[in-house]
C-alpha cells in the first residue's frame, strides 16, 4: 500500500531478486510472530467473553471476576507488593550502581557479579531459600519480630531479591552514560557534593531510573514463583491464574484474571518504551566519560553497603545450597545426596532436568538464528518500509505479555479443536516456540543494537561488487556482531532453563521440566528436593556463562581486533 | 580464517541439536497406557516396576497429581479423554465422573476375593474397583508441641480450640482430596450446620492451607507447623524416616476414601487397561499396597503398617460415597465461599 507510494520517488526503486528473498524471509518471521503471540492473544481475549461451553456471554465473565471478593482483593494485594518492591529495589540498585560507577571502591566486578547471581535461578528458588531462612524453623527467624514470612513480608522480600538484577543492569546503563563535562562544571562553580548529586547525577539518570521502575513493576506484578511458595494465604493475580486454571480448571476465569494482569503489564511496558525514547537524545557526541575521584568517607560507606547486598545475595543462594544436602532439616543437618535422588519425588524425576536442557538447547540454537535474521532484515534490508515497521511492531510485543498469560494463551489457541497446529500441543516444539517468544524482545533489541554499530556501507559496497547478500551476511555481518549473537544464545539458554510461568501450562508427562519440577516438589512438600532441583538450574546457568564468558573473550581477541586501535 | 571458526561453532551447536533429537526419540515397541493417578509419587516407580514385571508389553505413563486436581482434569477433557485407565484415585472423584459416563465396566480377574464393600456393586460388571483405603490423620510434631506448649490433640474438636491458633496447616479441599474427606467426613459425623460451624472454628487456627494432602505433614515432620491434618500413610512414612511426630487418629471418627480405578470408556489400549485391572486386584498387588497402607480391598492379607495409629480401622466412619460424590461441588463452593481468600491485607 503505502509502500510502493513510499517507493516511488526514489532512485533504487527496482527491487531485485535478492530483494524479494530478503523479503519473503522477513515476510516468514512475521508470520511466525503472528502465529506465536498475535492469534494466541486473541484467542485468549475471546475465551474471556465467553462461558464453559463456547458460547458468547458478552462481560458476564468480568463481571463474575469483579464480584467475587477474593478475585477482586487480588489486585489491590498484588499493586500493594509490587509498589513496595519496585521502591525498594531502586533505592538499593541506585546505590549499588552509584557505588560501582561513581565511586573508587576496590572490587567492582566482583560485585557486579555477586549481584546479577539471581539471574541463574527460577524466581521459586529464592522463596524456598527464604523458607528456610525466616520460616518457623528458619535460622534467622527471630529476625522478622514474629511476624510471619508467608504473606506479603516474605513475596516483597523474594520479589527484592529476584528482580534486583534487572534493575541493576539498567541503573548501570544509566549511569555509564554520564558527561563528565557537568562535573567539572559544577566543582569550577563551587557546588558542594551533595549539590552536584542533585542538580547532575539524579537528572542525567532520571530517564534511568523511570525506566527501571517500570521494568520492576512489570516483573514482579506478573512473576508467579515467590508468592506461589511463600504468599501462604496473601492471594495474588499471578498465584490466581494459575489457582484458576491448574487448581478448579475454570479456563474462562483463568482468561479474564489474564486480561486483567495484562493491562499494567502493557501500561508499564508502553511507560518504559516512551521514556526511553526521550532518552536517547541526552548524550552528545563530544561527551567525556566520568571518572570517580577518591572520597575516603564516600568510598567506605558504600563499600560497607554493596558488601551488604552482596552478603545477602550470596546467604540467600548458600542457603539454598545447604538446604539441599541437609539430610532431614532442621532435626539432622548432616550432609546427603538423597534429596537429589528426583525419581521418587513428584515433577518428572531427572527426565526433567534432561528436558529442560533439550529445551534450552533448541530454544539458543532456533531463537538465535530466527532473531538474529529477523533483526538483520529489518535493519539492513532495502525498501519495503511499511513491512519493516510492522516486524519492528511485532518484534516489541511479546515483551509486554507476562508469560502465565502466553502459555495460557498457547492452551487455547493451540489446543482449539480445528487448529490445524494442534499437533504440536504437548510436545517439545511448542515449549521451545513459546520459550523463543516469551524473550523474542530482548534477543531482538540486542541483536538490533548491535546491527546499528554496522555501517551500511557493507551491504551497498558488497552490492556494488555483485557479492550476494547472503554471503555478506555470513561473512561480515554475523562474524562482526558474534558477541551479540553469543549474548542472544546465552540469554535464551539461561531464560529456558529458569522459565516457569508461561510452560508450566503446557508441559505434558514426556516434557516435564526441571524449573516445573521445582513448583511440583514444593507443591507436594518436599521442600528440599525442590532446593535441590534448584541447585541443578543455578549450576547448569552459571557452567553456560562461564563456557559464554570464555567464548567471548577467545572471540573478541580473534575477530574484533578491529575495533581498536 | 575467520569463517573456519564460524563454521566449527556452527559445527558445535549442529552436534548439540543432533544429540538432543536423538536423546528425543525412544525406542518405541510397547504399548504406552496413559494412567491418570493421585497416588503419592514416592510410590509410583514401585508399583510401575512391578506391573511392567509382569506385563512387560505395557509401558505405564503416569500423570500424577493431587486427587483434586486430577479429577478437575478429567472433567476438563471429558469430551475428548486422553487417560487410558484412571487408577488410585478416590472413589468419590470417579463415582462423579462416572455421572459424565466417562467409563466402561470390567469385571477384573479374581475380582470375587474382594470384599464386596470395596468395589462398585450397583453396576455389573462393576464401573469402578477399589485398591486400598487412604484415612485421615492428624501429624502432631512434638518437638515443636513442647515448645509451644501445645496439649497432644485426641479429638477433631480439641484441634478447635484457641490453644492451637496459627499452629495447624490442612489441605485445601479444592486441590486435595484428603482436604475433601476431612471436610466430607466432619459433615456426615456432625450433621452439615454443626460441621460448617466447627470449620469456621478451626479456620480461625490454619496458619494456612496447601495445596496438596501430604504437605501438611510433611511440614510437621520439619517442624515448619506444630500440626499437620493430613493423611495415616504419609505419618507413618515420615515418622518411620525419623521425624518426631506423633500420628493421631481422633476419636470421632476419620474420613477415609478409597484409592480406586476405573477403566476410560472406549480407550484405544483396552488390553493394555485390563491388564492393569486385573493385575490391581492380584495377591501380588494387594500386598504391595499393605506396604504403606494398612487397609486393603482384598480381605485377610493385610498386616499391620509400622506407625499407623493403633486401632485406625475401627475409627473409620460409615462413609457414604455416592452422597459425598453428589454433594463434592456444592461442599467446596460453599467451603470456597467461607474460607478461601478471606485473607484481606490487615
Amino acid at each position: 500500500m503505502s509502500d510502493a507510494a513510499l517507493a516511488a520517488p526514489r532512485v533504487k526503486a527496482k527491487v531485485s531478486s535478492e530483494d524479494w528473498i530478503m523479503r519473503a524471509v522477513l515476510v516468514g518471521i512475521a508470520l511466525y510472530l503472528t502465529v506465536s503471540i498475535l492469534l494466541p492473544l486473541y484467542a485468549i481475549l475471546s475465551k474471556s467473553f465467553k462461558n464453559a461451553d463456547g458460547v458468547f456471554v458478552g462481560l458476564a465473565n468480568y463481571v463474575n471476576f469483579f464480584s467475587t471478593p477474593a478475585l477482586f482483593w487480588s489486585i489491590q494485594n498484588s499493586l500493594t507488593v509490587t509498589l513496595i518492591c519496585c521502591v525498594i529495589v531502586v533505592t538499593l540498585a541506585f546505590i549499588y550502581a552509584y557505588a560501582l560507577t561513581r565511586t573508587c571502591i576496590p572490587f567492582k566486578s566482583l560485585f557486579k557479579g555477586v549481584a546479577l547471581l539471581p539471574i541463574l535461578m527460577p524466581s521459586l528458588l529464592p522463596a524456598i531459600a527464604l523458607v528456610y531462612l525466616f520460616g518457623n524453623q528458619g535460622i534467622i527467624k527471630d529476625w522478622l519480630f514474629g511476624h510471619e514470612i508467608y504473606g506479603p513480608i516474605g513475596i516483597v522480600m523474594g520479589e527484592c531479591f529476584y528482580v534486583f538484577p534487572h534493575v541493576l543492569t539498567i541503573m548501570l546503563i544509566a549511569m555509564a552514560n554520564s558527561d563528565a563535562r557537568l562535573y567539572e562544571a559544577s566543582d569550577v562553580l563551587g557546588a558542594s557534593r551533595i549539590k552536584t548529586f542533585f542538580t547532575v547525577t539524579l537528572p542525567s539518570v532520571r530517564y534511568g531510573v523511570v525506566s527501571a521502575f517500570f521494568v520492576c513493576f512489570t516483573l514482579v506484578i506478573t512473576d508467579f514463583g515467590v508468592p506461589k511458595v511463600v504468599g501462604g494465604k496473601y492471594n495474588v493475580l499471578a498465584t490466581d491464574i494459575y489457582k484458576q486454571v491448574v487448581g478448579r480448571q475454570d479456563f474462562e476465569m483463568g482468561a479474564v484474571v489474564s486480561m486483567v494482569l495484562l493491562l499494567p503489564a502493557v501500561f508499564a511496558f508502553a511507560a518504559d518504551r516512551l521514556v526511553q525514547r526521550r532518552q536517547v537524545a541526552l548524550l552528545s557526541a563530544r561527551a567525556v566519560p566520568y571518572q570517580p575521584k577518591k572520597n575516603t568517607a564516600v568510598d567506605t560507606g558504600m563499600l560497607i553497603f554493596c558488601c551488604l547486598i552482596g552478603l545477602i545475595m550470596v546467604s540467600i543462594l548458600g542457603m539454598a545450597c545447604f538446604a539441599s544436602f541437609a539430610k532431614f532439616w532442621p532435626y539432622d543437618l548432616s550432609l546427603s545426596l538423597k534429596h537429589y535422588n528426583f525419581d521418587l519425588m513428584d515433577g518428572g524425576s531427572w527426565d526433567a532436568y534432561w528436558n529442560s536442557i533439550e529445551l534450552a538447547a533448541w530454544t539458543a540454537v532456533i531463537g538465535t538464528a530466527m532473531v538474529f535474521t529477523g533483526a538483520y532484515l529489518v535493519e539492513k534490508s532495502k525498501g519495503f518500509h511499511s513491512g519493516r515497521a510492522a516486524m519492528q511492531l511485532l518484534c516489541m510485543i511479546p515483551m509486554a505479555v507476562p508469560g502465565l498469560v502466553l502459555g495460557l494463551a498457547y492452551v487455547f489457541f493451540f489446543n482449539a479443536p480445528g487448529n490445524p497446529l494442534g499437533f504440536i500441543y504437548h510436545t517439545m516444539p511448542i515449549l521451545v516456540i513459546c520459550t523463543v517468544t516469551h524473550f523474542y524482545t530482548v534477543s531482538h533489541l540486542t541483536a538490533a543494537t548491535a546491527l546499528k554499530q554496522l555501517d551500511g556501507e557493507f551491504e551497498s559496497v558488497s552490492q556494488s561488487l555483485k557479492v550476494p547478500f547472503y554471503k555478506t551476511f555470513f561473512r561480515i555481518t554475523v562474524p562482526v556482531c558474534m558477541p551479540a549473537i553469543l549474548d542472544i544464545s546465552m540469554y535464551l539458554f539461561v531464560n529456558a532453563m529458569t522459565t516457569v510461568s508461561a510452560v508450566v501450562f503446557l508441559y505434558s508427562p514426556d516434557t516435564a521440566l526441571a524449573s516445573v519440577a521445582i513448583l511440583n516438589m514444593d507443591d507436594a512438600g518436599d521442600v528440599a528436593p525442590a532446593a535441590a532441583m534448584g541447585m541443578m538450574i543455578v549450576g547448569t546457568a552459571a557452567a553456560v556463562r562461564l563456557v559464554h564468558a570464555g567464548l567471548t573473550r577467545g572471540i573478541l581477541s580473534r575477530t574484533q581486533a578491529w575495533r581498536k586501535r | 580464517m575467520k569463517s573456519k571458526w564460524f563454521s566449527s561453532l556452527g559445527l558445535g551447536l549442529a552436534t548439540v541439536a543432533t544429540a538432543a533429537i536423538l536423546g528425543a526419540a525412544p525406542a518405541k515397541a510397547k504399548t504406552d497406557l496413559l494412567v491418570y493417578t493421585a497416588v503419592e509419587a514416592d510410590e509410583l516407580k514401585k508399583f510401575k516396576t512391578a506391573f511392567e514385571k509382569d506385563n512387560p508389553d505395557v509401558n505405564i505413563k503416569w500423570v500424577r497429581d493431587s486427587t483434586g486436581i486430577i479429577t478437575s482434569k478429567l472433567l476438563a477433557e471429558k469430551e475428548n479423554p486422553k487417560a487410558d485407565i484412571v487408577w488410585g484415585v478416590a472413589a468419590t472423584s470417579l463415582l462423579l465422573l462416572a455421572d459424565y459416563d466417562y467409563f466402561q465396566g470390567y469385571a477384573p480377574k479374581g475380582l470375587d476375593k474382594l470384599s464386596k464393600k470395596y468395589y462398585d456393586t450397583t453396576n455389573t460388571p462393576p464401573l469402578w474397583v477399589g485398591q486400598r483405603a487412604w484415612i485421615a490423620s492428624v501429624c502432631f510434631n512434638t518437638v515443636e508441641g513442647e515448645k509451644h506448649k501445645l496439649p497432644l490433640p485426641a479429638t477433631w474438636e480439641d484441634l478447635a480450640k484457641p490453644v492451637y491458633k496459627g499452629h495447624i496447616i490442612m489441605p485445601n479441599p479444592n486441590s486435595s482430596g484428603t482436604g475433601f474427606l476431612d471436610v466430607s467426613s466432619w459433615i456426615q459425623i456432625q450433621g452439615e450446620e454443626k460441621a460448617w460451624k466447627y470449620m469456621d472454628a478451626l479456620h480461625e487456627n490454619i496458619a494456612r492451607y496447601t495445596h496438596s494432602g501430604s504437605k501438611p505433614c510433611k511440614l510437621a515432620a520439619k517442624g515448619e507447623i506444630a500440626i499437620g491434618i493430613s493423611f495415616a500413610y504419609r505419618g507413618a512414612k515420615s515418622k518411620n524416616s525419623g521425624a518426631p511426630l506423633e500420628v493421631i487418629a481422633p476419636s470421632e471418627g476419620v474420613g477415609w476414601d478409597l484409592e480406586s480405578f476405573a477403566i476410560v470408556k472406549n480407550t484405544k489400549n483396552l488390553k493394555a487397561a485390563q491388564a492393569l485391572a486385573d493385575w490391581s486386584v492380584s495377591k501380588t498387588a494387594q500386598e504391595i499396597y499393605n506396604q504403606e497402607y494398612a487397609v486393603v480391598a482384598m480381605p485377610g492379607i493385610a498386616k499391620p503398617v509400622k506407625n499407623f495409629p493403633v486401632g485406625i480401622e475401627d475409627k473409620m466412619i460409615k462413609n457414604d460415597f455416592k452422597w459425598a460424590a453428589s454433594n463434592r461441588i456444592r461442599i467446596l463452593d460453599e467451603w470456597r465461599k467461607r474460607y478461601d481468600g478471606k485473607s484481606e491485607p490487615k
